[in-house]
């Protein structure tokens, strides 16, 4: 699977782990109510941790936890939920997190240019066809109006 | 008033560009309905009953003769030779083809236009007084904090994608012109004890099928942190307003279930973190304010002496008195252009129009025109030695009806003939009525009447702070209205209350005369009607528009 990660179009190398399966080898993302509960295991046996949140998740919850954690996924139900938006926004602005964040799940190609303007450096596409198109909209805008993230 | 930099305009080109291919992308299949949806109404794009509807947007209602000139030709060219003018300022074409939407967008663009977020679930046009930098009551001049507002929520990439649509309304007079109290945030303009000017903010305000008026969340905010809070506003509503129920997605309903002091912690927590970041600074507001410096306006306009003689001519006194308003610089005037001629659908202008318009403000008026919340024009500053000429040619283009703030200057969306979402016609109804209230004596003599008529729950023309409101509803497959009095969008706000069961279509324009005659009979003096139904209530027009059930 290929992925839009710093602008440009890379092989995925992280795998979502749900929250009853094995750990897999290589960089594992859980759920959060998996890194909430097996947090100590979890760090104890990789490298790199990845954590999915939804939009009805506190980026609150994993405030405290940020340095242990590599990669967060914001996993849209629908393309129209704002609210990962504001998660992306407060991770980096709030809490200054210096990691990967990633959108996944059910988001528009036409939505990467106002998501990473919020911080998002990555993007998997529910169709990988989409890849090129999307990466020419970071492209849309050379100028804004307001003060966000980038 | 504003005029674009560089940034300004290629921030609208490249937008233009980025919807040609979004459409590109729809009409050749590559992105589905549901997409397109979303996409194509944050830049105003409907799909009507009869074809695509284009809404443009009108910043707080400025636009100049250029302008208007290009809306005349957008009517001629990709329309059928009209358009009309909503209460939020806005311009709508009902008749575009969505695959010419990007060209009538690039012509659009070429004058400093655009339909940027004028629908969706954003933030949208911010409104404001039509009178602002004219008006005798002003505290300050809100334009430049509106565009200001307009820049910030423009491609905002954090708040595109809200619970629901944001409205903001900004005033700056003593009187409240654009309804701020009914809208997702109001602000006002004014001094605080030490005589400082800073805004104060409310929240919550809203109409459509749960009308509320707005609350006060902060008594007194410093103008440096106006983007800050509005930010910490819109990031509290974005996170926690609800997106279960699209009818309680509002920023009205979170405020109401969390309750103000609940919600209001929370805005100020958010806002305390970031308002340093986003301090606006005083340069900044005044190189915008430079923007919206006075014209140059004539020191001898006040020495006219033929305008005496010019008001025996009593059609021209009648519409001083009625479509014009008093300027803060002696010898001069705004006027009101009504768009509400008997037999002309509300708000809608024809091309001819347009462009006689747009001609009229270069002659008289600076070249510059402003769209009201009541669905007229204004040209904001008229020589009084050129009211009487004025007056004449807008005659002759059926724009000088005598009528503003009476019961035929009347609120009203474009209902069953062309909304999908109508219940109701409207139009037609409007049309009744104006012929009902033809003679202008009595007209006037009923003084100001403010009916504002809706075809659904959505409310576009806002019957629920109408004087007299009127809402089209559906009751097995036919038309039905349901009748308020009392409503007001004005400082004393309040919600109209319903009179009693909805009346059929045919009964409309007598039950609305009914009314208008029980107010004549029972007025104390020169009682206006807002504050007859204040001191008798609903009681006496139920007995007499029911009478017959």
């Amino acid at each position: 699977m290929q992925i839009i990660k710093d602008r440009q179009i890379i092989d995925d190398n992280w795998t979502f782990v749900s929250n009853d399966a094995e750990l897999e080898a290589g960089n594992i993302s859980v759920s959060l109510t998996r890194w909430k509960n097996d947090k100590q295991q979890l760090l104890n046996s990789k490298d790199n941790i990845g954590v999915r949140i939804g939009p009805s998740d506190s980026v609150d919850d994993i405030g405290a936890d940020l340095n242990d954690i590599s990669l967060i996924e914001l996993d849209f139900p629908v393309f129209t939920d704002g609210r990962l938006f504001s998660h992306a926004w407060l991770l980096r602005g709030r809490y200054n997190y210096q990691g990967e964040i990633r959108a996944t799940g059910h988001f528009m190609p036409d939505q990467i240019f106002y998501l990473s303007r919020v911080g998002v450096n990555a993007f998997n596409l529910e169709n990988t066809q989409d890849l090129p198109v999307a990466l020419a909209t970071l492209n849309d805008f050379t100028v804004n109006y307001q003060k966000s993230i980038d | 008033m504003y005029q674009y930099n560089d940034t300004d305009q290629t921030l609208i080109e490249e937008r233009v560009a980025q919807f040609r291919r979004q459409t590109e992308s729809f009409l050749n299949g590559t992105i589905s309905d549901d997409q397109f949806r979303a996409l194509r109404l944050m830049n105003g794009v409907y799909i009507q009953t009869h074809a695509p509807m284009l809404r443009v947007a009108g910043p707080y209602g400025l636009l100049n003769s250029k302008q208007i000139r290009k809306l005349a030709h957008i009517a001629r060219t990709y329309d059928k030779n009209y358009c009309h003018f909503t209460t939020r300022q806005n311009i709508q074409f009902n008749w575009p083809h969505l695959e010419k939407i990007p060209d009538i967008l690039e012509e659009l663009a070429s004058v400093q236009m655009h339909a940027i977020q004028t629908s969706g679930n954003c933030l949208r046009n911010t409104s404001s007084d039509h009178l602002a930098g004219v008006c005798i009551d002003e505290i300050e001049d809100p334009r430049p904090y509106c565009e200001i507002i307009r820049q910030w929520t423009t491609l905002h990439p954090e708040f595109a994608y809200l619970p629901r649509k944001f409205k903001i309304a900004v005033s700056g007079a003593k009187l409240d012109r654009a309804a701020t109290q009914f809208h997702d945030i109001g602000l006002h303009l004014i001094n605080n004890d030490a005589g400082e000017t800073g805004f104060k903010v409310l929240v919550g305000g809203g109409l459509g099928r749960t009308p509320i008026i707005g609350q006060v969340i902060k008594p007194y905010l410093e103008k440096k942190h106006l983007l800050s809070y509005l930010e910490a506003i819109l990031r509290i509503y974005n996170l926690f307003g609800r997106r279960d129920n699209k009818y309680k997605a509002r920023i009205k309903i979170l405020v109401k279930e969390s309750g103000m002091e609940k919600f209001s912690d929370l805005v100020e927590q958010e806002w305390l973190q970031i308002r340093d970041n986003l301090e606006l600074s005083s340069e900044r507001i005044d190189t915008v304010k430079l923007q919206f410096a006075p014209p140059a306006y004539e020191t001898d306009a006040v020495n006219d002496t033929s305008f005496a003689q010019k008001l025996e001519n009593r059609s021209f006194a009648t519409w001083i008195k009625y479509n014009t308003a008093t300027h803060k610089v002696p010898g001069y005037h705004a006027v009101f252009i009504s768009l509400k001629a008997p037999d002309c659908p509300p708000g809608d202008m024809t091309d001819t129009q347009l462009d006689a318009v747009a001609d009229l403000a270069d002659k008289y008026s600076f070249g510059e025109i402003r769209s009201t919340h009541r669905q007229n024009l204004v040209l904001a500053d008229i020589k009084q030695v050129d009211l009487y000429p004025l007056w004449q040619q807008l005659e002759s283009l059926k724009l000088a009806t005598p009528n503003i703030g009476t019961a035929t200057d009347l609120i009203c969306c474009p209902g069953l003939d062309f909304c999908s979402l109508a219940n109701a016609s409207s139009i037609s109804v409007a049309k009744e009525i104006n012929e009902a209230l033809d003679d202008l004596d009595y007209l006037h003599d009923i003084g100001d009447v403010k009916i504002n008529m809706s075809g659904c729950m959505n409310g576009c023309a806002h019957q629920s702070v109408g004087h007299i409101g009127i809402l089209g509803v559906d009751k097995k497959g036919s038309e039905w209205y349901q009748l308020t009095l009392g409503g007001s969008s004005e400082n004393e706000a309040a919600i109209g209350e319903r009179l009693g069961p909805a009346v059929a279509k045919d009964q409309v324009t007598q039950a609305i005369t009914t009314i208008l005659d029980v107010y004549i009979k029972q007025r104390l003096d020169d009682e206006s009607f807002l504050d007859m139904v204040k001191r008798v209530g609903t009681n006496p027009f139920k007995e007499e528009v029911y009478a017959n059930n």
